[in-house]
Order: C-alpha cells, then sequence, then structure tokens
C-alpha cells in the first residue's frame, strides 16, 4: 500500500498512475475498504470508476486490488480456478504492465489473490489477501427488487425471507440446489452473497485467516469478511447445509478432495473430471501423483441409477 | 366472545390524518376489544383505507394516537415504537388482508412459502414443521393441497384471497385487519369466503377490522358498525342496530340503496 503518486516505475506503462487508479481513488477505495471490514458482511457504497474492461469482467475486483496492492505485492489471479483463462491472463497482464509487481500462479507464493468463482484448494494464510469479483452482491435481491427494503431488511436484520428461497428449492426439488452464490450469514449478523463460487467453498470462508474483500463495479459495493470470522452457510435443521461431492477423481492428479470439472470429451457425451483448480493440480502432479487420464465414458441413461458397484 | 371485562386491544384516540389540505379522516376515536369484529362502511373516498393505514401500522396519522395492547408491555402508541418493534408487531400479532392480494402475498414464490414466510420470519428453521404448518393453514382455508407448490399467479381471485387469509393466520395474531377482503370475487365465492372468515374470526376470537363498501359484508361479519363520510365517522353502534334503524341522513341513504333482489 506504499503506492506514492506518480511512482510507476520506468518498466510500467508511462502516464499511468502506480497500478491505473489516481490516489484520490485508491483513497476512497480504501476508507471504504476499512469500513468494511469495521462491519463484516455489510455491503459499503463506493464511487466505482469506469475501468478499462467490461462490466462483469471483474471491474469491482480490479479496482480493489489497484487500492490494496504496491510494489512489493506477489499477485495471483484466477477465473474459474485456473490461472490461464482470459479472464485471468489479461488482469494479471493488466497489473504486471500498470504497477510492474510480480505476478505468480503459485497459490504459495501470492499475497494477492484476485479471484472469480472459485477460492484456491491450498488453505490462505494471514499475510494473504483473497479479493472476489462480485457481480450481484445483494443476496436479498431475488426476492427483494426494491432497494430501500433490501437496506431496511438489512439494517433490522430481517432475515426470514431467505429461507424462503431455500424452503422453495427444497419443496420443488427434494433438496436445496442452490449450488453456488450460496448465501451465508457472517458473524452472526449480515446475511451476505459469498459471490458466484460453488457451494463447495464455502466452508473455506468460515474461519480463513486470510482477509476476504468483496468488489462489485456496476453495483458499486465492497464488503468483507476479516480474518477469522464466522461464516455460516443458511440451512434448514431437517436439510442440512452439505457440499458437492463426486464418484470420479481427478483424470491428471487423481485428487479426492478437490472441486472437480466436468469436461465433455467427444460428441457421444464421455467426460473427464478435473481438478478446478489449475495450480493445486500441477502441483500435486509435480509431486508424483497420477490420475488414470481416461474420459469417463457416458452414462447409458441420465435417468437410470449408478451401477451398485461404483458408489462408495 | 367479546370480552369487555379485558381490556381494549386497539384505542385510537383523535385520529386525523391530512394530505395537505385535503382531509383523510378526522377525529377518529373507537376502542376493540379481544375477539370483536368491527365493520367500516361509506362511499368511495370516505376515509375508509386511510384509517385503516393509519391503525395498521402503514401510514402515520397527522395527530392521534393507535394504543395497542402487547403481549409482553400492555398498551403502547404503535407509533411511539421503535421501527423494528413495529414491523415486529406488524408481522406477529397482526395481519393485514388486502383488497388487492398482489399486495399481501409474494406472487413469485409457491403457496406453500407464502404461508410458511411469516414463521420462517420468526425463526423457524425446521422444513418439516414449516411445511406441516402450511398444510394445516391451507386446509383450514379450504385450498386443494395439490396446488400448494403452485404459484399464486395461477390461482382464482378467491384462492388468491384465501391464501392471504391463511398467510396471515398462520403465526395466530390477535387482530387482523381487512380492506375489502371480498371486493371483486363473484357472489358464490364472495359468500364461500365471508363463510370462512366468520368461522375462522369466531374459532380463533381475532379481532378485526373489516373495511367495505358492501353492507352485506359487515352484516354477516361485525359485531359493531361504524359509519364515515368525508373522512368524519357520522354512525357507531351494533350493526343490527344501524342496518336496521339509521339515524344519520346519510346512515339511512346508504341501506335504502342497498339493491333489493
Amino acid at each position: 500500500m506504499d503506492g506514492t503518486p506518480n511512482a510507476a516505475t520506468p518498466e510500467t506503462l508511462a502516464g499511468y498512475n502506480f497500478a491505473y487508479l489516481d490516489e484520490q481513488t485508491k483513497r476512497m477505495i480504501r476508507r471504504a475498504t476499512l469500513k468494511a471490514v469495521a462491519i463484516p458482511g455489510y455491503q459499503v457504497p463506493f464511487g466505482s470508476r469506469e475501468m478499462p474492461l467490461p462490466y462483469g469482467w471483474g471491474t469491482g475486483g480490479i479496482q480493489v486490488t489497484a487500492s490494496i496492492i504496491g510494489v512489493e505485492d506477489t499477485l495471483k489471479v484466477i477465473d474459474q480456478g485456473a490461472d490461464d483463462t482470459t479472464n485471468a491472463v489479461n488482469i494479471r497482464r493488466f497489473f504486471a504492465k500498470t504497477a510492474g509487481v510480480a505476478t505468480t500462479e503459485k497459490t504459495a507464493e501470492a499475497s494477492i489473490i484476485q479471484t472469480r468463482h472459485r477460492i484456491p484448494e491450498e488453505p490462505l494464510r494471514a499475510d494473504q489477501i483473497i479479493v472476489y469479483q462480485v457481480p450481484q452482491p445483494e443476496p436479498l435481491r431475488f426476492i427483494e427488487p426494491r432497494e430501500a427494503e433490501t437496506r431496511k431488511m438489512h439494517a433490522l436484520s430481517e432475515y426470514g425471507i431467505m429461507h424462503v428461497g431455500l424452503y422453495e428449492e427444497i419443496a420443488h426439488f427434494g433438496r436445496i440446489t442452490q449450488g453456488y452464490n450460496y448465501p451465508v450469514q457472517v458473524d452472526d449478523r449480515y446475511i451476505m452473497a459469498p459471490s458466484p463460487i460453488p457451494k463447495f467453498d464455502n466452508p473455506k470462508m468460515d474461519h480463513m485467516p486470510a482477509l476476504q474483500l468483496f468488489g462489485a463495479g456496476r453495483e458499486k459495493r465492497i464488503y468483507a469478511v476479516p480474518p477469522h470470522t464466522k461464516v455460516k452457510s443458511l440451512d434448514f435443521e431437517d436439510h442440512p447445509f452439505t457440499i458437492e461431492s463426486w464418484e470420479q477423481t481427478c483424470a491428471l492428479c487423481g485428487s479426492e478432495e478437490s472441486y472437480l470439472d466436468e469436461v465433455i470429451t467427444d460428441d457421444r457425451g464421455s467426460r473427464l473430471f478435473v481438478c478446478s483448480d489449475s495450480d493445486y493440480c500441477r502441483t500435486r502432479r509435480d509431486a508424483g501423483h497420477e490420475g488414470s487420464g481416461l474420459p469417463v465414458p457416458a452414462e447409458p441413461d441420465t435417468t437410470a441409477s449408478e451401477p451398485a458397484g461404483e458408489s462408495s | 366472545m367479546i370480552d369487555r371485562d379485558m381490556a381494549p386491544l386497539l384505542q385510537v384516540s383523535d385520529l386525523s390524518r391530512h394530505y395537505g389540505g385535503q382531509v383523510g379522516c378526522e377525529d377518529v376515536s373507537f376502542e376493540l376489544y379481544p375477539g370483536e369484529v368491527l365493520g367500516v362502511v361509506g362511499e368511495s373516498g370516505s376515509g375508509k383505507t386511510t384509517l385503516l393505514k393509519c391503525i395498521a401500522g402503514l401510514l402515520p396519522p397527522s395527530a392521534g394516537t393507535v394504543s395497542f395492547d402487547t403481549r409482553v408491555d400492555g398498551p403502547r402508541d404503535i407509533y411511539a415504537m421503535s421501527e423494528p418493534e413495529r414491523r415486529m408487531l406488524m408481522r406477529t400479532d397482526w395481519g393485514i388482508v388486502f383488497q388487492n392480494p398482489r399486495e399481501g402475498l409474494r406472487m413469485n414464490v409457491s403457496a406453500g412459502a407464502n404461508v410458511g414466510e411469516r414463521l420462517m420470519a420468526v425463526g423457524a428453521r425446521n422444513y418439516g414443521e414449516i411445511r406441516g404448518n402450511a398444510v394445516d393453514w391451507l386446509t383450514k382455508v379450504e385450498m386443494d393441497l395439490g396446488r400448494i407448490d403452485h404459484l399464486p399467479e395461477t390461482f382464482s381471485g378467491g384462492m388468491q384471497q384465501r391464501l392471504q387469509i391463511a398467510r396471515n393466520l398462520v403465526t395466530q395474531p390477535r387482530l387482523v385487519f381487512m380492506d375489502e377482503p371480498t371486493s371483486g370475487l363473484d357472489v358464490s365465492v364472495q359468500a364461500r369466503l365471508l363463510d370462512l372468515i366468520r368461522g375462522l374470526v369466531r374459532q380463533l376470537g381475532i379481532a378485526c377490522v373489516v373495511v367495505t363498501h358492501d353492507l352485506g359484508v359487515v352484516r354477516l361479519l361485525s359485531h359493531r358498525l361504524m359509519v364515515m363520510r368525508g373522512g368524519r365517522v357520522v354512525e357507531h353502534g351494533l350493526t343490527d342496530q344501524v342496518l336496521d334503524d339509521p339515524q344519520h341522513p346519510y346512515t339511512q341513504l346508504l341501506v335504502s340503496s342497498i339493491l333489493p333482489v
């Protein structure tokens, strides 16, 4: 956080301030961020700026990162768990150009991790900050379109309506079907949208040693979960919160614990299951772990039950 | 059923509401006892709905007080309460049945969720129990249980009103406000709904304020009747007494203008 005005080093882009944003904007975002940390889960409005990328591509996250990054930081950017997707590559390059900071694909080496859709599999440490890109920061929006009303509901802790959404899913499908952006309650107070991470990652947010910052550029909100803060996923007593599980293991590294992506490999429905976290998968492969490398054949009928022998 | 030895449940004193220079309602005072049903009649624009909104906590009055006998603290002025307290009261001890079911229902969630919402709002977190309660109340308002997971949008007007009633009664309120609960329904559905409301109110001992322009509705439901005109109460008394022997010229006009069948 020591980006002084016009401190751009020779190798960064000429004519731009350190990390693109001007210092007054960074100061404003830092003020909003400090307030967000002081009130865990509360959405702090801020004057979101136009960024050189479209809304929905991470304008909120990039502004938060720009205002907290310093010359000594090492940045990692992930999109859908991977370091090599378009969004991740471009944001990483953006900060390499405008701030001249070191970038990495290794979770352990990063001091700031900007993410979309995943939390790394490797547990984060107290000296790291994770920045989430958030499309819709308001968890109550789906049922209450009025902003004045949702603010009042937050202020008065009127959160019964969140369970109405979960009730609907159980009534229609027999279980809670919400798979991503699964609502959480932070520090027994504010209900918060964890951004579109799979619910698989929700337990990682609970008492995480790293600071978690959330930036929503289009919606102009910043919120935060301070280190070691309770984050509880909403549920019913008789329908407790559960995370996804797979019968397959990663085809590349053989992991049984990580979040798996399903990749279609041909036009007959064969699928390959691989780790969504590319750094985690590579680290495991480097350590000698190996998966089958083979696609899983298509199931004959999607409605047919799994053969008894395969279930664990 | 009406227990006049008890303290009044709702006490309205000198209530006025002005809209700029316009009079909404003026100097209205009455008491409502537990289990009592009060009808408010009058022509369009006579201040009925303004009065209902003022006493239901939806519209702060320009002058006067509305005092409700709360379970814990006894009689309290509802507009002197903090907003969280008032909102809590409104979704536990009170119910409001709106003329237009769109105001009172969540149209984008199922009937069961509509009934369960108030329970979840006061902390129910067991799906089985919430579901059981929803089934129970939908049965009480004579809804087809096969429709429990359907959206209210797909319901007929009469069903939507019955769903509104179930949704309000699930927390067992002591006071229910109804604004024209049967208008816009055809007469046979009206009759069934009135029969249902009367049964539930008697059985559960709920106090009610029913605002309507339909004298037939108040004749059937209410114990006492208030006749309003130009924002003022022109006549007040037992329902049968007011309807059978109207004293005020306006009430006489109102009673004589009922169309004979």
